[in-house]
């Protein structure tokens, strides 16, 4: 089985986000990059899945050469082998179409990613690259096992409950906790990463079809008022009298 | 060219993030002095529908195929593409559930549409720039964004828009059938199963959240929890570990890795406030965080603070939320 995993460098959870050049670009000074957390789980469970049945894990980066320290941390858990589209990814469709130019060339069994960025939140890029292959994309999912060798059988969450689907390969899919447990690399895992493939390839001709034009950050709150715990009913009081939302 | 806003049905009903969507889909019709189409799919009755002129809402195409009950991706899209067309719509707007985003995104594939979703404005639209807010670095920021297509998609973050209700205004409904073929359910789920919420208000809809962390102790503690949302209406939710070691089951769990909330109030009980768990929780409107330790990071997120042992703090919201008149 042949399994594409798509990763995507973000900030580390902790980082304080911070704009520059009049609030048009993120500031990356200081911040620690890292594979986004859910696509741990899309990797873990292909190498699980490879393991257990055979094949290979290619990752894929969309991105530029700073990814590259993420994408070896990825041969380090246990992928076979890695391609970065070596492009300044604009928007989430301009990433779907390298995705798909990619999967189709690659003729992958399955193409996993994780639910959701956690910089830009799109929560898109596994469904229109799905819809761009014509094949189907189940999102985000929860559970992935193998039926026999063309089936797999997915559960994927809904508001309020889940659905349990079974696809043909190939298919797409993105994954979310409790797929599988990630995995961290560990020594040995580290010194092969360094030997593994890692190819860099041009981006196929895309268009971005949005332009971030600005950033900004929330207010702040106005700061805590504290209500003694002997009198904490006093809370629900203040909830309706004076927050209203009660 | 009309605005078109795809609502989703729970148990006959409308999902209350459609009625949001709805009126979001609405006022931007309005704003481009042009009226907005609702297109609706599988379980949802024909007098809710009339009731989306409440919205602002001038019609309703419903497609009543039985198949459709449940979610099937490929045969949603197709209904709502047909719809798209017929109305020759240029903003379709969908609520950011898994399922609105997922055909959302779908569709601005085959419209060959820009797409932004977790959107928590109303578009400015000046100097042909359609330019919507949405939420980005889980909360951290917003981010202004030019859609540049012909056609816009938007997906409205939930509980970012007040919904409008004038009331007498209806809806006229008609129907609407997309020719779907099997192909269209070659991917359709096997089994929906939905769970026993509590109290029946979804989590990812609630107005109010009530929410519990290891400080909590114990699953023995926890119709604390259920209590107090009980009497305030409200959702449960946990944190991250609770649902890791199995006191909570894992769809109740907040965060980054988890649902991502906005009620109007959250309260915390025995939850430390590590960052990961507030990027799930940091839009709501009003917190209450209640900790034994005044050290407590969630304090610097809250709006209402209590310093003590949850397990006796909690009975006393209890019964002073029993108290209030209804
Ligand atoms: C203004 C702007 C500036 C950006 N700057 C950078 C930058 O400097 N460096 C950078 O690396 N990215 C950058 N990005 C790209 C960003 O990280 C995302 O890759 C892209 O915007 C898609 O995000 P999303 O939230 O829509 O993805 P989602 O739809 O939420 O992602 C779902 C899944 O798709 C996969 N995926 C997403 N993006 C990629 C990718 N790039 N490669 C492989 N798989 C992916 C992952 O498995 C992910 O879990 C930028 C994006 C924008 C809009
Ligand atoms: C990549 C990544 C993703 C993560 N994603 C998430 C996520 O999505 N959601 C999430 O929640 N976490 C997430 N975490 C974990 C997060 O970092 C914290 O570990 C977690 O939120 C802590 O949960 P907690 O507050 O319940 O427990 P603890 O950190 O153990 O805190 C318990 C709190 O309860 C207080 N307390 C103890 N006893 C009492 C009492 N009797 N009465 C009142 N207060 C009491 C303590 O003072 C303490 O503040 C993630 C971590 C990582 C690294």
């Amino acid at each position: 089985m042949k399994i594409l995993v798509c990763i995507s460098n973000v900030p580390d959870t902790t980082s304080k986000i911070n704009f520059t050049g009049d609030n048009k670009e993120f500031d990356k000074n200081g911040v620690q990059f890292v594979i986004n957390p859910w696509d741990e789980y899309a990797l873990t469970r292909a190498i699980e899945l490879k393991e257990a049945k055979g094949g290979s894990v290619t990752v894929l980066n969309v991105g530029e050469a700073d990814a590259e320290p993420n994408i070896r941390k990825a041969l380090a858990i246990g992928a076979d082998d890695a391609i970065r589209v070596n492009a300044h990814p604009k928007d989430a469709y301009f990433v779907a179409q390298q995705i798909t130019a990619i999967a189709k060339e690659g003729g992958y069994d399955m193409i996993l990613m994780g639910k959701e960025s956690i910089d830009y939140n799109g929560f898109q890029v596994h469904n229109m690259v799905g819809e761009m292959m014509g094949i189907p994309s189940v999102t985000p999912a929860f559970k992935l096992d193998m039926v026999d060798d063309s089936t797999a059988r997915l559960e994927r969450e809904i508001e309020g409950g889940k659905e349990v689907v079974e696809v043909k390969l190939p298919f797409v899919a993105s994954a979310q906790q409790p797929m599988c447990e990630p995995r961290i690399p560990n020594m040995r895992g580290i010194m092969t990463a360094r030997t593994k493939p890692l190819k860099v390839v041009e981006p196929a001709g895309a268009e971005a079809k949005s332009e971030y034009v600005n950033y900004s950050k929330p207010e702040k709150k106005s700061g805590v008022k504290m209500i003694d715990a002997e009198n904490a009913g006093e809370v629900i009081k203040l909830l309706r009298n004076e927050a209203k939302v009660l | 060219m009309s605005v078109l806003v795809f609502v989703e049905g729970l148990n006959g009903e409308i999902k209350k993030s459609s009625l949001e969507a709805a009126t979001y889909g609405g006022q931007v019709a309005q704003a481009m002095g042009t009226s907005a189409t609702a297109v609706a799919i599988g379980d949802v009755n024909e007098d809710a529908l009339a009731r989306l002129g409440e919205q602002g809402i001038s019609k309703v195409l419903y497609d009543a195929d039985d198949r459709l009950k449940q979610f099937v991706a490929d045969a949603y899209v197709k209904v709502i593409a047909k719809a798209a067309q017929q109305e020759n719509a240029k903003v379709l707007v969908f609520s950011n559930s898994n399922i609105g985003a997922a055909v959302g995104s779908k569709l601005a594939v085959r419209l060959n549409g820009s797409l932004a979703t977790n959107v928590t404005e109303l578009p400015k639209m000046d100097g042909g720039n359609f330019i919507v807010t949405r939420g980005v670095f889980s909360g951290k920021a917003f981010a202004d964004v030019n859609l540049t297509s012909d056609v816009k998609i938007i997906a409205v973050k939930k509980n970012s828009t007040d919904i409008t209700s004038n009331a007498g205004n209806t809806a006229t409904v008609e129907k609407l059938s997309a020719d779907l073929t099997d192909a269209e359910f070659a991917a359709a789920p096997k089994e929906t199963v939905m769970q026993d919420t509590s109290g029946g208000v979804l989590l990812q809809e609630a107005e109010i959240v009530v929410s519990g962390g290891r400080g909590m102790k114990g699953p023995e503690n926890w119709h604390l929890i259920e209590e107090l949302a009980k009497e305030l209406g409200a959702a449960t939710a946990c944190s991250k570990p609770v649902s890791d070691i199995g006191w909570r089951p894992h769809h109740e769990h907040v965060g980054q890795t988890g649902i991502t909330v906005s009620p109007n109030l959250y309260i915390a009980a025995g939850i430390s406030g590590a960052i990961q768990h507030l990027a799930g929780v940091n839009s709501s409107k009003v917190i209450v965080v209640i900790n034994k330790d005044p050290e407590a990071p969630f304090f610097k997120a809250a709006d209402y603070g209590i310093v003590g042992d949850a397990l006796e703090v909690l009975p006393k919201l209890i019964e002073a939320a029993k108290a209030l008149d209804k």
